[in-house]
């Protein structure tokens, strides 16, 4: 009866509220689209950015398979479930608020005018004026964005956290970490508008979704915990390897493919024809980084570790996805290069120095390469394109710009990402208990194991 | 008779059986094991780190023979499956009471 | 010592790149229109700039998402090479999209004036668009670039499937190399870059749509040296030459594969037009999706009446020809003709399995060749028979004119003769320089674990050691004892000789094929 009550409660407030909406911006999209070339304009960008957004989604299937393939075969199903859940979970709180707080005030479509450099707070639940065909196509890039941030974190507590405080997790991640610093740097906000530079960029974000993601993966794994067996009584770490290689090379590739929409479907307009360029040197930047690692890892194991080489091609990939717009293509394969390099170092360095065990390399792959990527903008942008010039053209002011967000990140995910861990370990507390850890969490938490009858 | 009992290499496995084909001993029951002896297992690659598997996968054979024939098979599945190398395997020798066939009730020698 | 030459040695490599890349790439004062505000302008001709660019981008990124379906094709081979398979089918997208980067595009399309930028060449090769630097650092260039990128890297990810489960990595990627930065290039631009072919004063010269011998055909045939170079697998064949079956170890990876390779050949023959304002796409997509559903029909009722069964992994092979077959003449011929292709195909592809394994003995694991080489031919030829003439002006037989069956004649063999050439070339080469084969220790364990450093299955953490380090393991004895292990092996392949002569049969575990299934 509770739990009916507890349901019933939001729904009711959901129509009443809904029933309000008859002062709606555009919702059929008439007034929006005439038979001219602005109308058409508007068609083209609209299938430019919805099928930029269904390439994105696919990415949750990407880092879905990506996972499965690291963890060990007793927690897949676990590692399954985290993955979808966060994107359901955050497209909920999203839409309810997370969304009103990113883009009140930065008037890129109807209906989001209210707002300061600080928060937004207009298009909730996109009723009323929000409630525009504009509004909502990029409503749905959006969420794609916030998910995606989201999932990043379920790489580095798989296998021991709790499930609920996943989902609650999300609901955090997605309704308030992720919109407040989307805002400052996409909604108009102070870090967009810093006066150096063109103040600070980050086109798709290698800071706003991936450096968020990864950073709050680093709290998270910091707070929760090594897994059972990863460190030795001495502090030397273990190998535990996951289950299945197909599933990351696949993972990988289906990355990849849906990272073209995550950075050339980024100027949600096709009319900007610099997409090609950008959807270029994001499969440059893959290319290269996996190639250096490649190559790195036959020299120091005389193995080719195919790990190895599909991490290098997400890490490109992640640090191309801020500077993406900014720099040309010689530019994009040194940034790969780089971000590979440093991929493998702070693999390194969190395992064995930090001693925060990563099961998916989360934390080296997109936080610290998201950290890369942003100061890179500062470094290559060449000019030729939203006015941003780096190192390269011989002003330092968009580096400094870009160093600013990058401290601000940090401080922000690790700040806002310890209270909410530290008050979930005081509540609920953030692991399973260590016999279902060694049995796999599979069965405890979901009832069944992935693979049934093995 | 004797239970012999065989752990090989499982990359010697068709040619020791190639062998007992030809001796005549195409009856056998053969399972894949995992084990290690003293010397213990190899490493392996995860993420640029090297680990190790300590049970390596091996084939057991098991075979029944008539007390005269244990020296011949052994000596053969000793010749074919040694490289020299450590992790060639061991082969046990048991005694055993008695066989049944199950299809005609036949026992003793006659039913192996 | 030896570890801190190494170390020199990898930053050598990388200095030299980088400040190649550097020079030659940081040519940005004469750049083309980097970011598309000269390109689009708010006008008609703006706009079918804008819906052209969506197509043509979101066709080169379903093309991208056919390497996983190529990856997923791996279910048919065992278990233990897995991994290796997927390793050359991942580094060939990437490995060969910067070779194609630095130079490959320049010699492919250099002259043939499609996009800004590409203005020197001839019509044997072209010289112009290296790095995409300068003139070329335009989006229309761009554009173009990462669609042609796709392809070239499919052409080289169709030799992995036969020459899987044996060959060496290093000599892989330098095949890989040669093939994305100098043949496919080359053979392209005389039919895609304003070649001679391209301009053959015979019908409307060589069509190749959507890359039937410039894709398939050579890829396939350079599969077929390659595999026919490297010999067969272990236990593929008993003494007396008759094949045996080799299992592969999933066939709903096989599936799957297949369902995203026809998803991603979409993008790979309807984004070929390169234009959404060129209508004709939905016949394309239309003519490719009827050609792969007869090809795999086909088979079914083929492998029915041969064996009794309903043999998935030959429908899903069926639906490849298919789509292959259709690949060139897609844009030029009637659905009706479609379907006609397609039913063919798959006869095609049946009886070309039969030919490579039995007649020519080379051993093709995922059917490659059959698939690739004979239906690339198959759809060359098609165009100059079934095209009715509503495009482009290319007229086929059946419209009652032979010339443009002659010059796809002529591009066909060409387009043989060239692969054959370079791949007895490029293979025989590496094969006296640095072997092209894994050792019988690899063969037998799996690349996977001597090559890859890791199964692409690991087994369960209970299995491992929990409680050593890195310092623990002592890698020289180990080297050693891997050795010696090898030294015996080496020897085996001759007893095994003498057995299986005496025994009359190679392996008896393996499943024997078509003649035991047809009784």
């Amino acid at each position: 009866m509770k739990r009916l009550a507890f349901l019933f409660t939001p729904l009711c407030g959901l129509l009443v509220f809904h029933a309000t909406g008859v002062f709606a911006g555009d919702p059929s999209g008439v007034n929006t689209y005439s038979e001219s070339i602005q109308g058409l304009k508007f068609s083209v960008n609209f299938a430019w950015t919805l099928l930029s957004a269904f390439l994105v989604f696919n990415m949750q299937a990407g880092f879905t398979f990506l996972g499965a393939g690291f963890v060990q075969k007793k927690n897949t199903l676990n590692y399954l479930a985290m993955s979808f859940i966060d994107f359901c979970v955050g497209a909920s709180v999203f839409w309810l608020f997370g969304f009103a707080l990113m883009f009140g005030g930065s008037k890129l479509a109807p209906g989001l005018l209210d707002g300061n450099q600080f928060i937004g707070y207009s298009g909730f639940l996109l009723v009323g004026d929000s409630y525009d065909v504009s509004t909502s196509v990029l409503w749905i890039f959006q969420i794609m964005f916030a998910a995606t941030a989201c999932t990043i974190v379920t790489g580095a507590v798989a296998e021991r956290l709790k499930f609920h405080v996943h989902v609650i997790n999300s609901v955090f991640l997605c309704g308030v970490l992720y919109p407040i610093f989307g805002h400052w740097i996409w909604g108009k906000g102070w870090l967009e508008l810093l006066p150096f530079g063109a103040g600070a960029r980050d086109f798709a974000g290698s800071g706003v979704v991936h450096g968020m993601g990864g950073l709050v993966a680093f709290i998270a794994a910091w707070m929760v915990g090594p897994r059972y067996g990863k460190y030795n009584p001495d502090g030397t770490p273990n190998v535990i390897h996951g289950h299945n290689l197909l599933y990351i090379v696949i993972g990988t590739l289906t990355l990849i493919f849906g990272w073209f929409g995550f950075n050339a479907g980024s100027t949600l307009a096709v009319t900007e024809l610099r997409v090609s360029i950008i959807a270029v040197n994001t499969f440059l930047s893959a290319a290269a980084g996996s190639m250096v690692l490649l190559y790195l890892s036959f020299y120091k194991t005389k193995k080719s570790d195919v790990i190895m080489t599909c991490n290098g091609a997400l890490a490109g990939c992640v640090a191309i996805t801020a500077s993406g717009a900014y720099v040309p293509h010689w530019a994009a394969i040194l940034i790969g290069i780089v971000a590979s390099l440093i991929t493998r170092i702070s693999l390194y360095a969190v395992e064995t120095r930090l001693k925060i065990d990563d099961p998916v390399g989360a934390i080296s792959v997109h936080g610290i390469n998201g950290l890369w990527g942003l100061l890179s903008v500062g470094i290559f942008a060449d000019g030729t394109y939203g006015g941003v010039k780096g190192l390269i053209t011989g002003s330092g002011w968009q580096l400094l710009a870009q160093f600013i967000a990058c401290v601000t990140l940090v401080a922000w995910c690790f700040s806002a990402g310890f209270l909410f861990f530290f008050v979930m370990k005081r509540l609920l507390g953030l692991r399973v208990p260590v016999n279902v850890e060694r049995s796999g969490i599979d069965i405890y938490e979901h009832g069944t194991s992935c693979y049934p009858g093995i | 008779m004797k239970k012999i009992e065989a752990i090989i290499r499982p990359e010697k496995f068709n040619i020791v059986r190639d062998a007992l084909t030809e001796l005549g001993y195409p009856g056998m029951t053969v399972t894949e094991v995992k084990g290690h002896g003293s010397q213990k297992g190899i490493s392996e690659v995860w993420r640029g780190r090297r680990y190790r598997v300590d049970l390596l996968s091996k084939i057991k054979i098991e075979i029944i023979v008539k007390d005269a024939d244990v020296e011949k098979i052994v000596n053969t599945i000793i010749n074919e499956s040694q490289t020299g190398s450590i992790g060639d395997g061991k082969i046990f020798v048991f005694n055993v009471e008695n066989v049944y066939r199950i299809r005609t009730k036949e026992s003793g020698e006659t039913a192996i | 010592m030896k570890f801190a030459t190494n170390k020199i040695i990898i930053s050598a490599w990388l200095l030299a790149i980088i400040s190649g890349i550097f020079t030659l790439g940081s040519g940005i004062v004469e750049a083309g229109d980097p970011n598309g505000s000269a390109t689009y302008t708010d006008s008609i001709d703006g706009l079918k700039y804008a819906v052209n660019f969506t197509w043509t981008l979101v066709g080169a990124f379903l093309v991208f998402s056919m390497q996983s379906g190529f990856a997923f094709l791996g279910g048919f081979l065992r278990q233990k090479n897995m991994l290796g398979y997927m390793a050359h089918c991942f580094i060939d997208s990437t490995f060969g999209a910067v070779v194609f980067y630095i130079f490959g595009f320049a010699l492919m399309f250099g002259g043939s004036q499609l996009t800004p930028g590409l203005e020197y060449g001839n019509s044997f090769i072209g010289w112009d668009g290296f790095f995409l630097a300068g003139r070329s650092y335009d989006v229309q260039t761009i554009m173009f670039w990462l669609f042609q990128m796709v392809f070239a890297t499919k052409t080289v990810s169709i030799i992995a499937g036969a020459v899987a489960e044996r060959m060496k990595f290093v000599p892989y990627i330098i095949y890989s190399f040669l093939m994305c930065g100098l043949i496919y290039p080359i053979y392209g631009h005389w039919v895609w870059g304003g070649g001679w072919l391209s301009t053959l004063p015979i019908g409307a010269g060589v069509k190749d749509f959507a890359g039937c011998a410039c894709v398939h055909t050579i890829g396939g045939i350079m599969a077929f040296v390659g595999a026919w170079v490297l010999g067969p697998r272990k236990g593929k064949y008993n003494p007396d030459g008759t094949p045996n079956a080799i299992p592969g170890h999933n066939l709903v990876y096989v599936v799957i594969g297949t369902l995203v390779l026809a998803f991603g050949w979409f993008g790979f023959n309807a984004g070929s037009t390169l234009a959404a304002t060129d209508l004709r796409i939905s016949v394309v997509a239309t003519n490719t999706f009827i050609a792969a559903a007869t090809g795999a029909s086909i088979m079914l009722f083929v492998q029915w009446a041969l064996t009794g069964y309903i043999d998935v992994p030959f429908i899903c092979n069926g639906a490849l020809a298919g789509l292959v077959a259709i690949t060139a003449p897609c844009a030029y011929v009637a659905p009706w003709a479609a379907a006609v292709i397609g039913l063919l195909s798959g006869l095609i592809m049946r009886g070309a399995v039969w030919l490579v394994e039995v007649v020519f003995k080379v051993d093709d694991p995922l059917g490659a060749v059959a698939v690739h080489a004979a239906n690339g031919i198959w759809g060359m030829l098609a165009i100059g028979i079934f095209a009715d003439g509503t495009y482009q002006g290319v007229t086929g037989l059946i419209m009652g004119s032979g010339w443009q069956l002659l010059a796809q004649f002529i591009g066909t063999i060409v387009a043989i003769a060239w692969a054959f050439a370079w791949g007895a070339a490029v293979f025989f080469s590496l094969k006296y320089t640095m072997g092209l084969r894994v050792s019988e220790l690899t063969e037998n364990e799996g690349v996977d674990v001597h090559i890859h450093g890791s199964p692409c299955y690991p087994v369960e953490e209970e299995f491992l050691t929990p409680l050593t380090g890195e310092a623990a393991i002592d890698l020289e004895q180990e080297r050693k004892q891997l050795s010696l292990l090898e030294e015996a092996l080496s020897k085996d392949r001759e007893r095994e000789k003498i057995y299986s002569e005496k025994l009359g049969r190679w392996v008896y575990a393996r499943i024997k094929t078509e003649k035991n299934k047809t009784k």
